[in-house]
């Protein structure tokens, strides 16, 4: 047969093909494979996690919406506008990210060392006046110079106001969650008692009205400003921070003994680690950040300390806001960073969404507060995600994650 | 003048302000050590004293009932306390965290339906001033503790009951094994979840309590974030009290104290600056607790959630 | 998780470039002949106190110029943080309201920032009566010490006790103001009585306001009064001890009718319509208005369910003239 030849070549080509197809079968499944089954995607799908989360509690959301008689997707649509819509509208969740993350670099390091630092509002008070005091007292010196002895300032004053609880926890088994609530209560009264008093604006002074602020900073004292919107140098600052943080954390003897007498107080104790000596440091480190945003505050978005009695009118919540933003980020500075950017969006949206669609500002306190409780509910499938991975690199006799990728530890509040 | 502080009117009248003002705080505070002996750490208690305050005045407004209002508040409180327990249990969120969001949800919630159902501030007519015929009568100790009104007397029931329940009670035993050691009660047969559930709901319902004990018993008005963080003083009362109730009563009662106090230092025209007096309860409890230096320990299981190991 | 920074980032740089494309898409100009009032307050527009009498008046207003066709009000409530204010002041002005009220003193250094931004809208705030210097800013505050007078001056002829108890928040601005003028309203009429002053440091703190009250009532006060939204507990109180009260900033009546005896009501659209009309005849500010017993800018409202109405009213009104052609002076300490 002629063709015999060609049919087996034939033959012995279709085999081949279909055996170079199976092989790129092979290949190709065990890619899809592993795209699916990788750390990446897997990750991928963790970090996007308190995304989802977030998604269904404005799935709640809207359904209350609709009992308001307001339509879910107007109003969502304003959400989104008022905080990504415009380059201003994103410049304005940036302000607000900003001492989010200040408070929260603060909280990584505070909740790393096992203290709980809920004394955020007042640290950002005290930090904002000892950096307004300086900022309204030499008033002859260089605008650089004036403005980074305010920020150290108010690092200072927050360190003080943070070191406070830290020596009280250490020295005195008075626990921080009471001392900082109380600190908070105090800080607000000295605010107020100096902004009507010994720090008043001498131009309100002169006036029935008087307005408890301070004066205005000079021009020159200013943060600078980034683009031609609201945003300032603190973002920029405060990015640059959580990078320091995570190296302080990660690759240095100090941050390695907060976090080791975090995890556990008695082997550190053992380990020849002054215990109370890291608790003073944990929550003066806190206090710090917490004090520096508060010092941002002032030079950056209001350029004097106003008062409306309580701590909020001036902190916005950022105190409280902050370790929420910190948690998001799994307590880690880097991640915080956007965690931060989500949690500033969702507010300087939902103010938009109440001028837009005009419900009222409750819903929105309400609706954050579905929030961060889905969000930090969904925390158990990455958890269980991670332990799944881990278990599968253990069978494959991988290395195991480098430390800081390990799972965060649960905080404790301890005395 | 500082003189006068020292009269009968003054001293009685601190001791009647007192007792009044500690009464939300301690149904709040006695609820978080339950929770707390357990290992649960509930930030949450503001919020849930919010919507307690505003069902209680609400359903009172409406139907005239004030105990249909305070087991409406109870109630409240119950769900709120069975969603944060399902999400502290079940799915083992960090607790502050949540309690921060359930927190934020009461504080909204409740003045989103104050202005969707009433709309404006309004009054109802709260639990009355008990009368003990005699008792109420005699000078000075009368007023303080013979005419307050049913929910205040409850307050304080509450101190002596709790102490029972958690120290001479199987219960008692159960809850403070699963705060110190879970995994040890559960080995001995103990349902950790079930019994975190139950504290954490007991917790709600008396915070609910607590905020009813201010919008129909104390206040008789509803009004957007009226507590004021007052929810947050309570969990801080439970540290000053050594997870203990009879020291939780203490520190209720030296917070509010020394508010009264504060009150009075500025109606009799001391020269204080008046933001000095207000920070005063604030200031001596930090320093009451610096040097009355308490060895207590706090339950070892404190806001980590517990898994039973495979 | 690094991966979700990435992804995060990528997310914001996308929105950022969708911005830009979105920014196209402006609000279509309203009619021209409908006036667009945007106002932002610190409280809640229902708190019988200061933010519920700014939203009355612009009802109010919004009734006498031909209702939502002719005159349109949008309103930022509990805007208690100053630079969530500043936000939805700029906002409220990038779409294009003809007037963008701060409706608390808080908010003026804000101001000052956005208002040079926006020169063909006008900005109002209050109270104070500091303009900048800005064209298009106008000031306005209350003269809230002549009704405290008043109220004081009533205080004082109703008292038997001569012990009178007042509340107040934080120890500045209208509270401040209302507070002394009710002190020198009552000395005036009774150089002997005694005043007794507490501010319990918050806005918010209905429990310790009530406890204020009793306390003012333990030293013996027969007469209360009280400034700000948390003295709603005080009211209760007092209506528990049949002592009674004056009110301010809004009509507090409704809280307890037998013993609130007169409030001081800030009737704010008398300088509103002033504002509107100098805004449409092309004047977008640069002045400043004062809300007084004078030009009815303040009204004191006396309970006709009082026991002591057939009293209080004729003194009220004899009060009020006496401040209006100027027989009487109020000097505040």
């Amino acid at each position: 047969m002629d063709d015999a030849p060609s049919y087996g070549y034939l033959s012995v080509a279709v085999i081949r093909s279909l055996q170079v197809e199976s092989v790129l079968h092979e290949v190709m499944a065990a890619t899809m494979k592993k795209v699916f089954e990788s750390e990446w995607v897997s990750r991928l799908i963790d970090g996007l996690l308190p995304v989802f989360a977030t998604l269904a509690a404005l799935l709640v959301g809207a359904v209350m919406l609709l009992f308001l008689k307001v339509n879910p997707i107007e109003a969502y649509k304003a959400l989104w506008v008022g905080a990504f819509g415009t380059s201003n509208a994103f410049a304005e969740t940036l302000v607000k990210a900003t001492p989010l993350l200040l408070v929260g670099l603060g909280i990584c390091i505070s909740f790393r060392g096992d203290v709980i630092n809920i004394g955020g509002e007042g640290q950002m008070i005290i930090g904002a006046i000892v950096a307004t005091w300086v900022g309204l007292t030499f008033t002859t010196l260089p605008g650089w110079l004036v403005i980074t002895l305010a920020m150290l300032a108010g690092f200072a004053g927050g360190a003080v106001w943070g070191g406070i609880p830290g020596v009280l926890k250490a020295y005195f088994r008075v626990n921080e969650i009471l001392s900082t609530v109380m600190m908070n209560a105090i800080a607000v009264q000295l605010m107020n008692f100096l902004l009507r008093g010994p720090m008043i604006d001498p131009a309100q002074a002169e006036l029935a009205s008087k307005i408890p602020q301070t004066a205005r900073l000079l021009e020159i004292f200013r943060l600078p400003r980034l683009i031609p919107t609201r945003l300032h140098l603190g973002a920029l600052i405060a990015v640059i921070l959580a990078v320091l943080v995570y190296i302080l954390l990660w690759r240095t003897t100090l941050g390695y003994r907060i976090r080791a007498v975090g995890q556990n107080p008695h082997a550190s104790r053992y380990a020849g680690i002054k215990v109370p000596r890291y608790i003073v440091l944990a929550l003066l480190l806190s206090g710090a950040f917490s004090g520096l945003a508060g010092a941002t505050q002032v030079f950056g978005v209001n350029y004097r300390m106003i008062t409306d009695g309580s701590a909020s009118g001036f902190t916005g919540s950022a105190g409280f806001n902050g370790i929420v933003a910190a948690l998001f980020g799994q307590l880690h500075p880097i991640w915080s960073i956007p965690a931060s950017i989500l949690f500033g969006a969702l507010l300087v949206g939902a103010n938009s969404m109440q001028r837009v669609v005009q419900v009222p500002s409750a819903l929105v306190i309400a609706l954050n507060g579905l929030v961060v409780v889905f969000v930090v509910s969904s925390e158990i499938w990455r958890q269980k995600r991670q332990r799944r991975r881990l278990s599968v690199a253990r069978q494959d006799g991988d290395s195991p994650p480098p430390a800081d990728e390990q799972p965060v530890p649960h905080t404790e509040a301890g005395t | 003048m500082i003189s006068d502080l020292f009269s009968v009117t003054v001293l009685v009248g601190i001791l009647a302000s007192g007792i009044r003002l500690a009464t939300p705080y301690l149904y709040a505070a006695i609820g978080e050590t339950f929770s707390q002996r357990s290992g649960v750490l509930n930030l949450g208690v503001e919020g849930q004293m919010l919507l307690g305050a505003f069902a209680a005045f609400y359903v009172t407004l409406t139907t005239g009932n004030l105990w249909l209002g305070l087991m409406t508040a109870m109630l409240v409180g119950a769900l709120m306390g069975l969603a944060m327990a399902y999400v502290t249990v079940n799915l083992q969120a960090q607790q502050g965290i949540s309690g921060i969001g359930f927190y934020l949800f009461g504080l909204g919630m409740s003045d989103l339906l104050f202005q969707k159902l009433m709309g404006t501030v309004e009054t109802v007519k709260g639990f009355p001033k008990i009368h003990i015929p005699g008792l109420s009568d005699i000078p000075g100790i009368g007023e303080i503790f013979f005419s307050q009104n049913i929910l205040v007397y409850g307050a304080y029931l509450l101190v002596p009951i709790a102490w029972f329940v958690l120290n001479k009670t199987t219960l008692g035993l159960k809850i403070r094994s699963v705060g110190e050691n879970p995994d040890a009660a559960d080995s001995l047969g103990v349902n950790v979840g079930r019994i975190r559930y139950f504290t954490i709901i007991l917790g709600g319902i008396l915070s609910g309590v607590a905020g009813a004990s201010l919008s129909i018993a104390l206040l008789n008005v509803f009004q957007q974030n009226m507590t004021s963080g007052q929810g947050f003083i309570a969990v801080a009362l439970v540290y000053f009290g050594a997870w203990r109730p009879t020291g939780v009563l203490g520190g209720a009662l030296l917070f509010s104290l020394i508010n009264a106090l504060q009150l009075w230092v500025q109606v009799l025209n001391i020269p204080v600056p008046s933001e000095i007096a207000v920070m005063m309860p604030y200031v001596l409890t930090i320093l009451v607790l610096v040097t009355s230096v308490s060895k207590v320990r706090a339950p070892s299981a404190l806001s980590k959630p517990f898994e039973r190991e495979n | 998780m690094k991966k979700f920074a990435w992804l995060l980032t990528l997310v914001l740089a996308l929105s950022l470039v969708l911005s830009a494309c979105g920014a196209g898409a402006t609000p279509t100009p309203a009619p021209v002949e409908k006036f667009r009032v945007a106002v932002v307050m610190p409280s809640a527009i229902n708190d019988l106190a200061f933010s519920q009498s700014m939203y009355d008046a612009l009802v109010r207003v919004q009734k006498d110029m031909g209702g939502p066709d002719k005159f349109e009000i949008v309103y930022s409530e509990n805007m208690f943080v100053v630079d969530d204010a500043a936000a939805a002041i700029r906002d409220y002005a990038t779409k294009g309201y003809d007037l963008v009220i701060a409706h608390g003193s808080q908010y003026g250094s804000s101001l000052q920032e956005i208002a040079p931004d926006f020169p063909d809208t006008s900005f109002a705030w209050g109270t104070t009566v500091d303009t900048f210097g800005l064209p298009n800013v106008f000031a306005y505050e209350a003269a809230s010490q002549e009704g405290g007078y008043v109220n004081g001056v009533l205080a004082a002829a109703l008292t038997n006790t001569d012990v009178i108890g007042v509340i107040g928040p934080i120890e500045t601005g209208d509270a401040k103001l209302y507070v002394d003028g009710f002190k020198a309203g009552v000395l005036s009429a009774k150089p002997g009585a005694q005043v007794n002053v507490n501010y319990i440091g918050s806005f918010s703190d209905t429990a310790l306001a009530a406890e204020a009250a009793t306390t003012h009532i333990a030293a013996g006060a027969d007469i209360l009064t009280g400034t700000a939204q948390m003295v709603v507990g005080a009211i209760g109180k007092a209506e528990e001890a049949n002592v009674l009260w004056f009110g301010t900033q809004s009509n507090q009546s409704s809280l307890a009718p037998k013993i609130v005896v007169a409030s001081q009501v800030y009737h704010w659209e008398v300088v509103l319509k002033q504002m509107i009309d100098l805004i449409q005849g092309g004047t977008l500010g640069g002045q400043s208005f004062t809300a007084n017993l004078a030009n009815g800018g303040e009204v004191i409202e006396v309970n006709p369910d009082s026991n002591v109405f057939d009293y209080a009213k004729p003194l009220a009104e004899d009060t009020v003239k006496g401040i209006i052609d100027g027989s009487i002076k109020i000097t505040l300490p």
